[in-house]
């Protein structure tokens, strides 16, 4: 299982990277290559070109900006793994990523390359989704940024032009004291997740919700919000009750059905697994709700 | 530009060639060094025999190409075996029957090798969570486990298991 | 002389190299002047072939030669390639060509192969042959296969139908007119693979000056290849060297002769050069051998005392497009299924079937292991229906060990009649249970449901015949250095052949572990051999060792003996050295004894003295040994997801004898993780079209670090009455009753919900909607 021959290019600045994408035929840009090289040894993917953006400083670094978490695209997952900012500023994202893989993917494995990918089952894209990410995208036109719910189109595509490729992602801080939770159900440790729920809650005075996020993976197509449980949740006190009310919610998601699971079997896990997610997004907010499943 | 210049320290010693832009790290490691000690399995990074560190990182060498590796350390297990004799890790695997066939035997030394190194005091739990990248058809892991906790206690100070 | 060696925890012999990454897989062999292989392959599973354009192929620089069927020597040209196992019951001779001529059977089947500078090169110029096929039906499962109308699997074959037989003994039918109690049940297994993690690989070269073809092969089984390989290529067997280097796994499918082995052979003989080929992983999943795919119909007939009367039933066999050997799978699937119990009558109905996916060939349990699915299941059925505890139902129907040797009614696949030599199976059971506070369960699980958890128990029984002929030779030879070379036709691909045969030698002869010189695998190092499958060479090459030691060590005694002048009665031989025991306690080392062995030029020998310090035995075991054991199994069952932990898995196990505990029990542990692979992971999925669907590990789920338990394992050890060493074999025991009771437990863990499962692997999926049906949501939401 080896590669078709291609062209190996390694910029070392932004700009050239994008020149090189508008300019090389049938070009793939090279990121962590977990998912792409597979590919491409099963030559099921042919590129002529590999843009290589591990050298590039400037799709690198955390930052804190405005309320927002900048992080550049060529993040490796092991670092925002153990990032201090992110588990201080985005634990959700810090808890989805001990699911990702294995630790010799996340060594590699980058943030943007997951996200450019687009796999349905992954779970950074559903992190981003909860949290409306914006994704900074880069060509030879500048810098354009995209909410992420226009970012994600559909089964392993995105708003990315041949020749864009992703140069940071902006994730919202939410107000200290949030709940944050995250369960996939996979058949073995690392797996691809057959579903999976990333749920944030804002709790106010009096239980009462403020704000909620609940996204899944592996369900649908794509990362899917389920605004229907959302609505259910905001404005209300939170307890199990309203926790199991918002999980059924998960039932009205569309899934798909492949060789690893059945429609059927999917919606029935996005239900547990959001009430999974949901409950202990509610304790880590500091509402002691009992388990439901 | 389908062959490219790359220079790759392993081992501690420096190589420099000229590669097709499409060599994989592993098939350079096992034909241009003739380092045959890390193993092809799958070829789609999921069994974890070809696993190497690179610049101190468990990576899986059949993702990576030889041209990425330019600029950087890698170690395979070769490099993790002193001279004339076993290290603590690999003499584990030895008195707790650790290996059998000895084709993942590679990749599992350096999987560990970097966790201990991580984690000196790993439970069972965390050892077993770390070698879900490598697998064994062979031992069942429970031989590759006990070394792993046995070298632990022993880089600790501590008795032999 | 008390026992030094064997039973002896020794550390293994092979590991220090492996450690450090110096292992001799085949793909580490350097060969000047190298060539690189990769084959084309049908992209159907059932087409026929109308021709082959390599022009394009041979275009591409660095490309030396493609070959196609017509471009081989005869015969394999237009031969097929020999069964191994035939039996009347076949009724049509199965085998492939070694190139696909003018039919392709299954996804992968190789039509030609490329030659070329690089491996990389090859597979660019293989995706460039151009290959015309007219695809014709195929047929993807074999319960379509006997339908009416079915496609034929292939072309020339009236039926897909390729065997039926019957094992029976008892009137089955007057037992099942007049049972008090009879259950049924439809249970099936599907295909898994051996999945070592090494794929195979061949390298061939031949020398023009000796006009000797040297093949390095990750093979099971050198002697064999290298006999396959001198009918197909129609040369003398002493023109042929096979080798098998170590070995990444074998657990079956290597044991095969494929295709592969014969046609890179061809290449270097055409080519004038070295051609080494290494099987990719998806070429692997396509076509390495595969097992279980098979779909039983049994009835167990009771009394209201749970003793079973009688078993009857049928039972469909896929055998995918060829049957390399022939039906031994089935055949021991037939004949296992009496187990450890006394089953007064007895019928099975097996029909071999033909469809269009990639051989099934014995894996791990060969057979067994749906067999003891059956039986178990079986049992436990008659556990809940009844209201007995299943362990004491069982107990009630234990073959008793006073009743050994007993004699089941059935032949075995060694052609003998089915009689078990050794084995306390209550004791088995009774260990196992023990260890595993099977007692205290009931307490255990009642304490877990009031927490919201449910966690279950199951147990199953396996007895195996291991340690099949027809034999396994063994050389043992003093050296001139004082060393001891040894020579076997056994193999290793991880069950550490090299260290147990060691032990028991330096056991024999007195030398050092470290003093011992091992040739394994090498057609070139001994006469005749076998090579490793059906857990045989612990008894076969352990038993060859035994002997052809012993001979070594009255020879050594004899001589030295003679060379200090005192009675062979006062001689002992330890660490390489000969010592008197009287007087002044001369001495003579080894090599000393060898050199004076070696006689002096024109002198003969003194009366009485072989020359030489060797003998080659070749032990000849008379029937299969019987292994057996209990698994008992603790597993946790999440409701909600169908998800499936096993907390504690226990064993007891009697492979009588043990030369070395720590092989064995790694020889159980990893049999273990197999068998849970089956039972909640593996399955080959194709679709009605015979395509294969499960062609990475991404697809195919192995068992993972998180997935497999240390289990607890007993050593119940029954001295095999019938072989000098009283072993028995170790390597398929783990598996054979992992399903059964990994199933029993989870349905175990369920039975507030009276879920019931005849099915692996058992999927979260499945177990979901089982619930479902059973209405378990209803209940737990409304918790």
């Amino acid at each position: 299982m080896k590669p078709a021959p291609f062209d190996y290019h390694a910029p070392r600045q932004l700009k050239e990277a994008a020149e090189l994408l508008a300019t090389l035929p049938n070009a793939k840009i090279l990121a962590g290559g977990q998912s792409l090289v597979p590919m491409m040894n099963f030559r099921y993917v042919v590129a002529d070109h590999l843009v290589d953006l591990g050298g590039i400083a400037d799709l690198r670094g955390i930052a804190v900006v405005d309320g927002w978490l900048r992080i550049g695209a060529m993040m490796r997952q092991r670092e925002l793994e153990t990032a201090p900012e992110i588990a201080q500023h985005c634990p959700l994202l810090a808890e989805a990523l001990r699911h990702v893989g294995h630790r010799q993917t996340r060594n590699r494995g980058t943030i943007g390359g997951s996200l450019a990918h687009a796999d349905p089952a992954a779970e950074l894209p559903a992190v981003c989704a909860a949290y409306d990410a914006v994704v900074h995208v880069a060509s030879v036109r500048g810098i354009r940024q995209v909410a992420f719910a226009d970012f994600s189109t559909g089964f392993m595509a995105t708003a990315l032009e041949p020749d864009e490729m992703i140069a940071a992602i902006d994730l919202p801080v939410w107000r200290q004291g949030h709940g944050h939770g995250f369960h996939e159900f996979a058949r073995r440790h690392g797996d691809f997740a057959l579903a999976g729920a990333a749920a944030l809650l804002d709790v106010g005075a009096g239980n009462v919700v403020r704000r909620a996020a609940l996204a899944l993976c592996g369900v649908a197509v794509s990362p899917v919000r389920v605004e229907a449980a959302e609505a259910r949740l905001v404005g209300q006190p939170l307890d199990s009750t309203l926790i199991r009310s918002a999980a059924a919610a998960a039932w009205l998601v569309e899934p798909v059905s492949d060789i690893h699971a059945g429609a059927e079997y999917r919606r029935h896990l996005a239900q547990v697994l959001s009430a999974r997610a949901l409950t202990d997004a509610a304790r880590r907010a500091g509402v002691d709700v009992p388990s439901i499943v | 530009m389908s062959k490219q210049p790359t220079r790759v320290t392993v081992n501690g010693k420096a190589h420099a060639r000229i590669v097709e832009s499409r060599l994989t790290l592993a098939d350079f490691l096992r034909h241009e060094l003739g380092l045959t000690g890390t193993h092809l399995g799958c070829e789609h990074g999921v069994c974890g025999a070809c696993t190497v560190l690179v610049d101190g990182h468990s990576t899986r060498a059949c993702l990576m190409f030889a041209v990425q590796a330019n600029g950087c350390e890698v170690t395979t297990v070769e490099g993790l075996t002193p001279d004339g004799g076993l290290s603590v890790l690999q003499q584990a695997f030895v008195d707790n029957h650790g290996l059998q066939c000895g084709f993942c035997t590679p990749g599992m030394l350096v999987t560990l090798t970097e966790l201990l190194r991580e984690n000196p005091s790993p439970s069972e739990d965390e050892v077993r969570e770390a070698l879900t990248g490598n697998l064994c058809r062979c031992t069942g892991y429970a031989g590759i486990v006990k070394a792993a906790l046995d070298a632990a206690q022993r880089l600790r100070g501590g008795q032999g298991g | 002389m008390g026992a030094k060696h064997f039973g002896a925890r020794v550390t293994r012999l092979e590991d220090p190299a492996l450690l450090s990454g110096r292992g001799r897989f085949v793909d580490d062999m350097k060969l000047s002047g190298v060539l690189h292989a990769c084959f084309v392959r049908s992209p159907y599973a059932h087409a026929r072939l109308l021709d082959i354009d390599a022009k394009p192929a041979l275009a591409i620089p660095g490309v030396h030669a493609v070959i196609a069927a017509n471009d081989l020597p005869d015969p394999m040209r237009s031969e097929a390639m020999p069964m191994l196992l035939p039996n009347p019951s076949i009724s049509a001779l199965c085998t492939q060509h070694v190139l696909a001529r003018a039919e392709v059977y299954y996804v992968g089947q190789p039509v030609a192969v490329v030659i070329a500078d690089t491996r990389y090169i090859a597979e660019d110029a293989a995706a460039a042959v151009a290959v015309h096929y007219d695809a014709l039906p195929a047929v993807g499962d074999c319960r379509a296969a006997i339908e009416e109308g079915a496609p034929r699997a292939h072309a020339a074959l009236g039926s897909n139908v390729l065997s039926t037989f019957q094992l029976a003994y008892g009137d089955v039918d007057a037992v099942f007119a007049n049972a008090p109690h009879i259950f049924e049940d439809e249970l099936w297994q599907h295909r898994g693979g051996g999945m070592a993690i090494e794929t195979r690989a061949v390298l061939a070269s031949h020398d023009a000056a000796t006009d000797m073809l040297t093949v390095w092969s990750g093979t099971q089984t050198p002697h064999i290849g290298r006999r396959m390989l001198a009918d197909l290529l129609g040369r003398e067997l002493e023109s042929i060297r096979m080798i098998a280097p170590d070995v990444g796994g074998g657990f079956g499918p290597k044991a095969i002769f494929y295709p592969e082995e014969a046609v890179i052979p061809a290449a270097a003989l055409k080519l004038g050069r070295p051609v080494k080929w290494i099987e990719d992983r998806r070429e692997h999943f396509l076509c390495a051998t595969q097992e279980r795919d098979q779909y039983w119909s049994i009835a167990i007939a009771v009394d209201a005392e749970a003793k079973i009367l009688g078993v009857r039933g049928r039972m469909l066999h896929d055998s995918g497009a060829f049957v390399p050997w022939g039906i031994i799978m089935p055949y021991i699937a037939a004949a296992t299924v009496p187990g450890p119990y006394v089953i007064p009558a007895y019928q099975l109905d097996t029909m071999v079937v033909l469809t269009n996916k990639v051989p099934t060939t014995p894996v791990r349990g060969a057979g067994r292991p749906q067999a003891v699915f059956a039986m178990e299941r079986l049992l436990d059925r008659v556990a809940r229906e009844l209201q007995l505890d299943r362990a004491e139902v069982r107990r009630r129907n234990f073959i008793q060990p006073e009743q050994m040797p007993y004699e089941v009614g059935l032949l075995f696949r060694d052609g003998k009649p089915l009689i078990y030599d050794s084995g306390d199976y209550p004791k088995g059971q009774a260990t196992a249970l023990a260890d595993a506070d099977y007692e205290s369960f009931r307490e255990r699980q009642r304490a877990a449901l009031d927490e919201g958890r449910f966690i279950g128990i199951g147990l199953g029984n396996y007895v195996e015949g291991t340690g099949l002929g027809p034999f396994e030779g063994v050389t043992v030879r003093v050296m001139p250095s004082g060393k001891v070379a040894v020579a076997t036709g056994a193999t290793n691909q991880g069950q550490g052949t090299r260290t147990t045969l060691s032990q028991i030698v330096a056991e024999q002869v007195g030398c050092r572990l470290e003093d011992i010189v091992m040739t394994i695998g090498d057609t070139g190092a001994i006469a005749q051999g076998v090579g490793a499958f059906a857990s045989r060479q612990a008894v076969n090459a352990g038993n060859s060792a035994l002997l052809a030691g012993q001979s070594v060590r009255a020879q050594l005694v004899a001589l030295a003996a003679r060379v200090l002048g005192v009675k062979e009665s006062d001689i002992d031989l330890d660490n390489g050295q000969a010592i008197a025991e009287t007087g002044n306690k001369p001495m003579i080392g080894f090599g000393e004894l060898a050199r004076l062995a070696q006689g002096i030029p024109g002198v003969s020998l003194p009366a009485g003295q072989a020359a030489g310090l060797e003998h080659t035995a070749y032990y000849t075991p008379q029937q299969a040994a019987y292994c057996s054991g209990t698994h008992v199994v603790e597993v946790e069952v999440d409701a909600m997801t169908g998800g499936v932990k096993i907390l504690r898995y226990t064993v007891a196990h009697d492979s009588g004898r043990v030369i070395n505990p720590l092989i064995v029990d790694g020889q159980v542990q990893g049999g273990v993780a197999h068998g849970i692979g089956n039972a909640l992971f593996e399955w080959m999925q194709y679709d009605e079209n015979a395509q294969p669907l499960t062609t990475s590990f991404a697809d195919y789920l192995i068992p993972m670090a998180t997935d497999v338990p240390t289990c607890a394992i007993a050593h119940v050890e029954t001295v095999n009455p019938l072989n000098p060493l009283g072993v028995k074999g170790a390597g398929e025991g783990g598996t054979i009753p992992a399903a059964a009771a990994i199933i029993g437990a989870i349905e175990d863990a369920l039975s507030p919900f009276d879920v019931h499962f005849a099915e692996t692997p058992l999927t979260p999926e499945r177990i979901v909607a089982a619930l479902r049906a059973a209405g378990a949501y209803e209940k737990l939401f409304a918790a």
